[in-house]
């Protein structure tokens, strides 16, 4: 995608095709010839991983649609159909409910390395917010299918998320009833929720084009920040990134099959194993573990509206980060003040993760806050001051003098 | 320095919440219990799959109903180990509606691609006699827990813990008790230790030397508690043993293909490094 290509097939049928198609071109030139830094560690392994993740995502998805009815009365027996009566049902079920958790896995270290290592920053502000819509759809995505099994979880979950536009003044009831289909949650919502679920997917997969070709104008960042500026400094995509891309995805598919085989229930909600009931709500409700930062946020600001406001911006925020950040430095390499606010904003995270499953209660409440308030803070205070105020360490002159030493 | 910042706000954390964790549990945990289907090897025990059969079919299917496991699941690899002959002759003993050739409602000997009939009609009646629908059975082993609070749950990924229901079950079933003298339960209300709230709907529903076992298993409510409970993890998981002896396979290919991958990975980038 970066210029014309030197691809010439050596085929005489490929050479007829090229010249009436060139997308053999466009392969070499993007997954072949393409200039990778040398120095990308195994940080940057996981955007490949996400796009497996993706077709993984939408050819289980695609099968278990076969199988599964969209109707409140049939959903929850045709999943455990699926369980049951379908050959490997089980299986692709377990790789699909686990492999969201696995795409969310990978989207998140994936978005930590590119905080970490600044690569929102000027010339790649559109490839970071394209990265940003991706997440955004998948979030959306990943709630729309924990409706689909129509379990107690999937129920609640989706009245309690969709009752969050009823915050909107004036319009907010209107707008939930017309997200519902209804006056309450029911088959019309499980409807729309299936076709959205089927639908998104494929919207994430056009803007991964986009995110793609952006990252292949603008070239990869790498751990020095620093832009190449030799040859030496980069190594083409095949075979070098492709190995080692291959590798640590096999590596990241021993997680997955741990998840799948071993403990396939862990990170779903045992509330969802039992049908729907519109009557009976459960204890506590609890968005799937991806979500659970976001809903600590949400319950720490006692009104409604400003805390669907924080739940919002809380999320929206990453997509002003290249502005926010006013450091010219890119990676945390040669900045130790960022380094440290870094780290505790990746724990902060974490925390808030864990304070979504607790009950909005006591101690609970307290810490979310807290945590709420020094989230925020990372991206209204510390990073715009930093750029200011952080003495960074020298940057090396080239990639490759940071890998080879002063000898290169 | 950055790690030194890691640990301080880890154990600040921690402090802050384990006074709050320790709140949660006015309900003791269940006592976790041998099971010879957990962990990466496990498998059913088919005897004691069919003594949990036996129990549910002469003790809980008076009022659970287990409306997804059909009657030729006993047949099942990885399952009670019934032959297909034994399944259908134990279909053959329930009686289920259906409408004859004339259109008229009848009742007929089960078939094994029947499921188990519901003892109750409808939910309305279901509920009539203890004001709660007793749940349906076909995935409660799934549908139970219990809270295993913060660090032991992160724990259970690696260890493969995962029997929180059969536990929660099997506690549930030995945990009835007279009530302490401060507890006053409502009318119909029966106390159990082990029931979050301690006011469960369900009256004992077990009692030592109700069902009788033919290979001299002792007929006490643990052995009884602990079959039924193994029994229901077949019946909402019915593909378990399959699924891990899979995951085996799955996990030694992985890592092989893993290692070639890093060998070959070291050979490609020995030139540039």
């Amino acid at each position: 995608m970066s210029g014309p290509s030197t691809y010439q097939p050596q085929n005489a049928v490929l050479q007829w095709f090229e010249k009436r198609l060139p997308i053999g071109g466009l392969i070499h030139s993007s997954f072949v010839a393409y200039p990778t830094p040398r120095n990308l560690n195994y940080w940057w392994t996981f955007g490949g991983i996400l796009s497996f993740m993706l077709g993984v995502q939408i050819i289980t998805g695609v099968i278990l649609t076969m199988h599964y009815t969209p109707q409140v009365d049939l959903a929850f027996k045709s999943v455990e159909g699926i369980m049951r009566d379908v050959n490997y049902g089980w299986l692709l079920r377990y790789l699909h409910s686990n492999g969201a958790s696995m795409f969310f896995v990978a989207v998140y270290i994936h978005m930590f390395r590119g905080i970490y290592y600044g690569s929102y920053k000027e010339p790649r502000e559109v490839l970071w917010i394209l990265g940003v819509i991706i997440y955004l759809l998948m979030m959306a995505t990943g709630f729309l299918g924990y409706t689909l099994p129509w379990g107690q979880m999937s129920f609640w979950g989706a009245t309690v998320i969709t009752n969050l536009f009823s915050a909107i003044p004036g319009v907010g009831e209107p707008i939930v009833n017309w997200l519902w289909g209804g006056y309450a949650v029911g088959n019309p919502t499980l409807n729309r929720f299936f076709s959205l679920h089927y639908l998104l997917p494929f919207v994430i997969a056009g803007v991964v084009v986009l995110h793609v070709w952006a990252l292949h104008v603008a070239g990869q960042n790498n751990p020095t920040g620093v832009e190449p500026k030799t040859p030496g400094d980069t190594v083409p995509f095949t075979p070098y990134a492709t190995i080692k891309d291959g590798f640590f995805m096999v590596c990241f598919c021993i997680l997955f099959a741990w998840f799948v085989f071993y403990v396939p229930n862990f990170l779903g909600h045992a509330d969802n194993y039992i049908t729907a009931n519109p009557a009976v709500t459960p204890t506590h409700i609890v968005p799937e573990w991806y979500y659970l930062p976001f809903y600590a946020i949400l319950r720490a600001i006692p009104d409604k509206l400003l805390g669907v406001l924080a739940l919002g911006g809380s999320i929206v925020i990453l997509a002003f980060l290249p502005w926010l950040d006013t450091s010219p430095v890119r990676s945390a390499r040669y900045r130790p003040l960022f380094r440290q606010f870094f780290w505790l904003w990746v724990i902060v995270s974490v925390g808030l993760g864990w304070l979504g499953a607790k009950p909005p209660e006591g101690i609970y409440v307290i810490l979310a806050r807290v945590l709420t308030v020094y989230y925020f803070g990372f991206f209204i205070v510390i990073l715009p001051l930093l750029g200011i105020f952080e003495k960074t360490k020298p940057l090396p002159n080239s990639i490759s003098e940071s890998v080879l030493g002063a000898k290169a | 320095m950055t790690k030194t910042l890691i640990a301080l706000s880890f154990a600040a954390f921690v402090a802050a919440t384990v006074p709050a964790a320790a709140q949660e549990h006015d309900t003791p945990q269940p006592p976790r219990l041998k099971w010879t289907f957990s962990g990466p090897f496990g498998k059913f025990d088919e005897a004691q799959l069919q003594r949990g059969f036996k129990i549910y079919r002469e003790v809980c299917a008076n009022c659970h109903s287990m409306e997804m496991v059909a009657f030729r699941n006993l047949a099942d690899a990885g399952g009670p180990g019934y032959t297909p002959a034994q399944a259908a002759a134990v279909a053959g003993e329930y009686k289920i509606k259906d409408i004859d050739d004339l259109g008229q409602p009848i009742e007929r000997a089960g078939r094994p691609a029947d499921h188990f009939p519901a003892p109750f009609a409808n939910e309305a009646a279901a509920k009539a006699q203890y004001g709660v629908a007793p749940p349906d059975m076909s995935t409660l082993a799934k549908a139970r827990t219990y809270e295993r609070g913060f660090p032991w749950f992160v724990f259970d990924i690696v260890t493969q813990y995962q029997e929180q229901g059969p536990d929660y079950i099997a506690a549930i079933l030995k945990g009835y008790e007279e009530p302490p003298k401060d507890v006053h339960l409502p009318e119909g209300g029966n106390y159990n230790k082990y029931f979050p709230g301690h006011n469960i709907a369900m009256p004992p529903p077990l009692q030592a030397g109700q069902v009788t076992f033919d290979d001299g298993s002792p007929t006490t409510i643990d052995q009884y508690a602990k079959d039924v409970s193994s029994f229901l993890v077949w019946a909402a998981e019915p593909h378990l043993v399959a699924r891990k002896r899979l995951g085996f396979q799955v996990m030694l290919f992985l890592i092989v293909l893993a290692g070639l991958l890093y060998f070959t990975k070291k050979k490609v980038w020995s030139a540039v490094h």
